[in-house]
């Protein structure tokens, strides 16, 4: 048994402790936010934050998770209350199909929590490991510029760069 | 050259509508029993069809003619709405939610969208081409208001007073005197079971409160919250997960296999082999990970080298053989001195989704359900009972979302491994998902091509002859057949490749806007159709278009360079089309086209411009784009792009926008840095970064998209129309930066930096 932290709750995982991360987040605790896109590094779809940063959950045995906060799209709001990077997609229309966005937002989520106010250049850098095949880019973006606005002051801990 | 009339087994399937009630009879014949349901089978539609003889239905309901196909009305006040087209994140629901919210006067959230099920919605073929506004879109606007003027009539029927003098308000039938009705209770007992007519009393469109507004996606909420949006996310009671081990290579045989090491470990239910088609059943997603890979480490393959990556690609494809169709015009090829002779290049290149493709599937009591992302559920249908020789009626296709797919991707090819793995395992569903090798290696690619170019200018720019070549493989693959499913090339008892046609003109395949739309006295065109190609190919997201507008946009630049006119008054000088004017006129004027310098000194700034209505018959698109290219280095900069589109009317103008903004981004990937890479057996780009696509780091600073709207006019469809465009702006744009032209794609920096000769 492996005991993970995810979204503020404590799960007992009963699978072998190399198994990543993703395949326990979506299967046995069965949360869709984290997807596979290439299970090699490669495209920021599985995303999820360990202790405040990005990190590729089809890379990361549960292994090295135990004691550490996971954090997934599903505990930062849900469809009926979503959180501000969440609000700020939907507010943006920023998906095509979607299927990279839950990974867009982790990986945004992390860099506002450390930084509430990036450039555009940082945010642009900052997101440039996850891959967008629809092209939605630009729409990202504009909608992690606009929650990086709406979050000022809602992050607790987080202060003004 | 051996030049025949262009003719396939493609294209729209006609037949008209069955018999036709009127409205007197309908009523009369109120009380009927309700059925709530009807899918006219093909074969009836057409038989009325011949007795009938009326005017062509409107869309798709000229193939499925019942009202009640398309819109249902529930007693309890639910309106479902059937669409037989698919969603993949181009926002067709929301803009088809819209267009049945409008026409029946009830808010957007009072209606529930089915998409396509082979035992619910209409057969809509595939959801391609940019058609769904115009095959599905307009049969639901259409039998969405002639529901609404049924529901009038009887209204005003039950309150005895002419239906003119009634109002609708929120799915409610309104008199002077203050009686009304709800349609729930009109529909109580009766039947929507009629045949819809050619006309429709459609709202006039200055009093439209949902059409034309840019309605939010009603998917992206929960996209961007973890609910189950996609049928990667689809998880059955008592699922088990496969894995498939595929071949190494195209015609990879399996010759031997030690299965004993991955039958035994932990959670594996069974390793499935039929020929050198081979999979691994599990309980856990990562246990059948692990299987796959032991069974792919024990199993050895016979490889052959089918491939010829020494030999030049396009010399090669010039040699294979082709059947010749002359498209259009009578000019005589070799008589002409061309004032400019070009020909462009274009390789293989991927859909390569983010997601790779997935499908569930159950076997129980000798039936069979697919949750599948394909974008043809019934096509498929009759390719997976075929494939697994099952008697007619035994399989059902659901639709379920999956990672966005731009064309024939492999969503069909998992759906026939999960269709394999589920009859060897009866009673529990299966989920497959493909790896993303697999994906890489075993989709089919958009065609390598190759085009020429040849025209003449009279002394005072104008152009008086044109020829127009091109070479290319097939752009439609797709099933319809278990031979155009991967696995069935594999089983025991093997099904082969079914041999392609050419997807006739006007629409076309590889010779998809190979026809200008500019006006040119002689004009001939020629496709080369390649029936087999070394590498599987089939629909990427604009077919030949993006080629040929590339081709054709880079070459129109090259002729206004020797008529030494600007090229965007070369373009309008050519163009009788007022669409096609208007959107060029304002791409160029919101770009600053004229007033347009280099502005930082000493940068390579330079401007590029392209227009292209896709296929010649659907929306108009022109971009202009300004790049910033480093001579060191070759790396070319997208600064800003502005397009402008015609869609016709709007439905949904964000929609518009987004599939727009998308489209630029994929064809600059495709355009700046993508090609396939093969050795002589195996396709060697088999993952991010052997085939690397555009990143945040290298998108543009910004994207604006400009929308003329025609209200009232037909739907000219939106999701492709960006893609060739994009790529021949973007050529255009390096030319005017460094004076020199690239005819090949991909732009690399590598063939920058060798063409300026740093
Ligand atoms: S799925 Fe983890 S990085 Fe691609
Ligand atoms: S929205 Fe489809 S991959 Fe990003």
């Amino acid at each position: 048994m492996i005991t993970l932290n995810v979204n503020g709750k404590t799960h007992e995982v009963d699978a072998d402790p190399a198994t990543p991360l993703l395949y326990v987040l979506r299967n046995d605790l069965k949360l869709n936010g984290a997807k596979f896109g290439c299970g090699l590094g490669q495209c920021g779809a599985c995303t999820v934050m360990v202790d405040g940063e990005a990190v590729y959950s089809c890379l990361t045995p549960i292994l090295l998770l135990q004691g550490r906060s996971i954090k997934t799209l599903e505990g930062l709001g849900t469809a009926e209350q979503p959180g501000p990077l969440q609000q700020a997609f939907i507010d943006e229309q920023a998906a095509q199909c979607g299927y990279c966005i839950p990974g867009m937002i982790m990986r945004a989520q992390a860099l506002l929590e450390r930084n509430p106010s990036p450039s555009d250049e940082q945010i642009r850098a900052h997101m440039n490991a996850g891959l967008c095949r629809c092209g939605t880019h630009m729409r990202i973006l504009r909608a992690v510029h606009r929650a990086s606005k709406t979050m000022q002051g809602a992050i607790p801990g987080a202060k003004r760069a | 050259m051996n030049a025949k009339a262009s003719s396939g087994g493609f294209g729209p399937q006609t037949s008209g509508p069955g018999l036709r009630l009127s409205r007197r009879e309908f009523v009369a014949g109120a009380g009927a029993l309700v059925v709530s349901f009807a899918l006219l089978p093909r074969l009836g539609t057409a038989q009325a069809a011949q007795e009938s003889r009326a005017p062509a239905l409107p869309g798709s309901l000229k193939d499925t003619p019942m009202l009640d196909a398309w819109i249902r009305v529930d007693a309890d006040g639910t309106i479902t709405v059937f669409t037989g087209k698919v969603e993949f994140g181009q926002g067709i629901k929301t803009a088809l939610v819209q267009l049945a919210a409008e026409e029946l006067v009830v808010g957007p959230a009072r209606i529930r969208l089915v998409t396509a099920d082979t035992s619910r919605t209409p057969n809509e073929g595939y959801t391609a081409g940019s058609n769904s506004m115009k095959d599905s879109g307009t049969a639901i606007m259409n039998a969405a208001a002639q529901v609404r003027e049924m529901l009038v009539g009887m209204a005003a029927t039950r309150f005895n007073l002419p239906a003119d003098s009634l109002v609708i308000e929120d799915g409610r039938v309104r008199a002077a005197d203050g009686r009304n009705v709800a349609y729930a209770e009109l529909v109580a007992g009766q039947s929507l079971h009629v045949t819809a007519q050619p006309q429709s009393k459609l709202r006039d469109p200055k009093s439209r409160t949902v059409r034309g507004k840019a309605l939010p996606r009603l998917d992206i909420p929960g996209k961007v919250t973890g609910a189950v949006a996609y049928v990667q996310d689809l998880r059955l009671p008592n699922m088990a997960h496969a894995r498939v081990v595929r071949p190494p290579s195209y015609g990879a045989r399996l010759r031997s296999l030690d299965r004993s090491a991955a039958e035994k470990m932990p959670g594996v239910l069974k390793v499935v082999r039929d020929g050198s088609f081979l999979a691994v059943v599990a309980e856990g997603e990562y246990q059948a990970i692990g299987a796959m890979r032991s069974l792919g480490r024990s199993a050895i393959w016979d490889e052959t080298a089918t491939l010829s990556p020494k030999t030049d690609l396009y010399a090669e494809l010039q040699s294979l053989p082709h059947d010749d169709y002359q498209i259009r015009g009578d000019a005589s090829a070799s008589a002409k001195a061309w004032s400019v002779e070009s020909s462009y290049r274009r390789p293989y290149q991927m859909h390569a989704a983010i997601g790779p493709s997935c499908a569930v599937a159950l076997y129980d009591g000798g039936k069979l359900t697919v949750w599948t992302h394909s974008q043809g559920v019934y096509p498929l249908k009759g390719a997976i009972t075929e494939m697994l020789r099952l008697p007619p009626d035994s399989v059902h296709c659901i639709h379920m979302e999956g990672s966005g797919c731009y064309g024939h991707n492999a969503a069909d090819d998992a759906a026939a491994d999960a269709a394999l793995i589920a009859v060897a395992i009866p009673g529990r569903p299966v989920r497959v998902q493909w790896m993303r090798e697999h994906e890489h290696l075993w989709e089919p690619f958009g065609s390598a091509m190759l085009t020429s170019a040849k025209a003449t200018l009279d002394a005072q720019g104008t152009i008086t002859d044109w020829q127009f070549d091109v070479w290319s493989g097939t752009h439609s693959s797709r099933p319809g057949q278990a031979g155009n499913l991967a696995a069935a090339w594999l089983l025991q008892s093997p099904f082969a490749l079914p041999t392609p046609k050419p997807i006739p003109q006007p629409e076309g395949g590889g010779d998809r806007n190979a026809v200008p739309l500019y006006d040119i006295a002689n004009t001939r065109v020629v496709h080369h159709f390649i029936p087999k190609m070394p590498l599987r190919v089939s629909a990427l997201r604009s077919l030949g278009a993006y080629m040929n507008v590339f081709s054709i946009e880079s070459f129109m630049d090259e002729l206004s360079l020797a008529a030494k006119l600007d090229p965007v008054s070369f373009r309008l000088r050519h163009l009788k089309d007022t669409r096609a004017q208007d959107v060029i006129r304002l791409a160029a004027e919101r770009f600053g086209w004229n007033g347009f310098q280099q502005r930082e000194p000493g940068k390579r700034l330079g401007r590029g411009f392209a227009f292209a209505r896709y296929k010649n018959l659907g929306a108009y698109a022109a971009v202009a784009m300004e790049v910033d290219v480093d001579r060191e280095s070759g790396r070319i900069d997208v600064v800003r792009v502005v397009a402008a589109v015609d869609s016709g009317d709007v439905v949904n103008p964000d929609g518009i926008r987004n599939q727009i903004e998308g489209g630029i981004v994929q064809s600059l990937s495709w355009s700046l840095y993508e090609s396939v890479a093969f050795d002589d057996t195996r396709i060697t780009s088999r993952d991010w970064s052997s085939y690397p696509i555009m990143r945040f780091a290298s998108v543009p600073q910004s994207i604006d998209v400009h929308i003329i709207d025609r209200p009232g006019t037909p739907f000219l469809g939106t999701g492709e129309a960006a893609q060739g465009p994009a790529a021949a702006a973007l050529a255009n744009a390096l030319a005017s930066a460094v004076g020199v032209r690239i005819r090949e794609l991909p732009l690399t920096s590598k063939r920058v930096k060798a063409a300026i000769g740093v």
